[in-house]
């Protein structure tokens, strides 16, 4: 039998909250974590907004001392203090770092869809451009390679088990997810912090603006500029943040008396092929739907037991698209449609950091039996208008609620799905 | 400047690097810069990049390979200031 799999703890640094509790209330409330950027102007970006962590400098102040701050880029610094809030939510305490044990059973995944860009653009083009080779200093490897964020936060809460940064675009949070269920369910692992996390940087935002998919034609209206699911969705709207959430065998987490946020029933990954469709930007339908269809029989339920869906639903093109694929994969026609919503409505899409941040959204909704509104579609798609009264325009109770179906799907034709579980005794 | 100049600015300079900064309040010559004052040892070069900048000198590595203690900086240092 398989081992079964739960949420023990969730930290989460988004554009509209930090905290669970912040974000609750900002999930709940309909809050946009949607700015404008004088910054992106002042660069002659088309898109001139972004979802930007708020008051960001002073609470990485409060959480490290003067000599780790050094080493903390945006990128590593959000998912570091993901990291820390999700394993003292999970009821653990930080280690000294005079205290030479090291917790063997407790692994990290979390990636990054662009990582340390603000560091190479800054620090290394400049310096080694200047032939100043010799003056970067030590710090840049550690922000710079892939597995910065895992590296990091594995120091600081002292964790031995397996420590790695997974990387697929905008799929990469939701991946980290679905690569601790499956270290968990092997009996690798007790408990694995799993998330995603992306700085805050015109160098990382500057190629999607060139490729005109991010949204340029709300800059005087921020909050209103990130539209999945309507007719004038113009694009996505950049993010940044992490998440961080503490994905952990339920034997262990019942033995310790944890609280459970919920039960990770199950996931799947694959990937369209950049066939029938898809392409390097584009999803292959049919490999949505595979994923979706995998997903479910991966959580050994039928798919009528979902209740809702969290949905990648960016607001470009492909928001439509999306919807069909789902009422394809799960065979449910608009009239018994689950409820639909999406998270980037509030807080952009934050690439690496999406699927992290938004599988905490999900957990939270199944926790306490609400759906957040999937704000700014108060005009429908006119391809999707039969669904219209599956989306949420205001925050709706929902104490019913019991299963959430989670995808994302990203460039380079990858996608992953996950069906989360409220958790009952 | 003299000794004394010099490893008071050092003792500021390490200030940054040190896990806790409070030993530096009793260093003296001989404390160690990784095994007293716990300096990750890849911070070394950020500690040279430093001095280079505060006393306006260029520390070669073979130089900057002899540091162990405060006091060897200080030696170093006190030369190529001349």
């Amino acid at each position: 039998m398989k081992k079964r799999v739960v949420i023990t703890g969730m930290g989460v640094v988004a554009p509209n909250a930090h905290g669970l509790d912040n974000f609750e209330e900002a999930l709940r409330g309909g809050r946009s974590g949607i700015r404008f950027i004088p910054e992106l102007q002042e660069l002659n970006f088309a898109c001139q907004i972004g979802g930007v962590p708020q008051g960001f400098e002073s609470t990485r102040k409060s959480y490290f001392d003067h000599e780790k701050l050094l080493s903390l880029n945006d990128n590593i610094g959000y998912a570091s203090v993901s990291a820390v809030d999700a394993w003292t939510d999970a009821g653990f305490t930080m280690p000294d770092s005079d205290d030479d044990r090291v917790d063997w059973d407790t692994g990290v995944i979390v990636g990054s869809g662009v990582g340390g860009m603000d560091t190479i653009a800054k620090t290394v083009v400049p310096m080694v451009n200047e032939g100043k080779v010799r003056r970067m200093g030590s710090r840049i490897v550690e922000q710079v390679m892939n597995s910065g964020t895992s590296a990091r936060i594995a120091g600081l809460l002292a964790l031995g088990n397996q420590v790695t940064s997974n990387s697929s675009a905008c799929s990469t949070g939701n991946e980290a997810v679905i690569e601790a269920l499956w270290r968990i369910r092997m009996g690798l692992a007790k408990r694995v912090l799993a998330g995603g996390s992306e700085g805050a940087s015109p160098y990382i935002w500057a190629g999607f603006d060139a490729m005109r998919v991010i949204c340029r034609k709300f800059n005087d209206q921020p909050e209103a500029a990130s539209r999945p699911l309507s007719a004038t969705a113009s694009g996505f709207v950049p993010g940044s943040g992490a998440a961080v959430l503490v994905i952990e065998d339920l034997e262990s987490a019942l033995e310790r008396g944890a609280r459970i946020y919920a039960e990770v029933l199950g996931g799947a990954v694959n990937c369209g092929g950049h066939r029938m469709g898809g392409s390097i930007t584009a999803p292959n339908p049919e490999g949505v739907k595979r994923c979706i269809r995998a997903a479910v029989s991966d959580a050994a339920i039928s798919p009528e037991e979902i209740d809702a869906i969290n949905g990648h639903l960016t607001a470009t093109f492909a928001d439509p698209g999306e919807v069909k694929n789902w009422a394809a994969a799960l065979e449910r026609t608009p009239g018994n449609f689950p409820y639909i919503n999406s998270t980037k409505s509030l807080i952009g899409h934050c690439l690496g950091a999406a699927g992290a941040i938004e599988c905490v959204a999900v957990a939270l909704q199944l926790s306490k039996g609400f759906l957040h509104p999937s704000v700014n579609c108060e005009d429908i798609h006119p391809d999707i208008t039969e669904f219209k009264d599956k989306i949420p325009q205001k925050c709706m109770d929902y104490p019913e609620l019991k299963t959430i179906a989670k995808a994302g799907f990203g460039f380079g034709d990858v996608n992953s799905c996950l069906i989360f579980k409220k958790w009952e005794e | 400047m003299d000794e004394q100049g010099i490893f008071s600015k050092m003792v500021e300079i390490l200030r940054a690097y040190t896990k806790d900064p409070s030993i530096l309040d009793k260093a003296t010559m001989e404390t160690h810069i990784l095994n007293d004052l716990k300096v990750n040892s890849a911070r070394l070069v950020d500690v040279i990049i430093k001095c280079e900048d505060v006393f306006g000198i260029t520390i070669e590595d073979d130089d900057a390979d002899k540091i162990g203690s405060i006091g060897d900086a200080v030696g170093i240092i006190k030369i190529k200031l001349g």
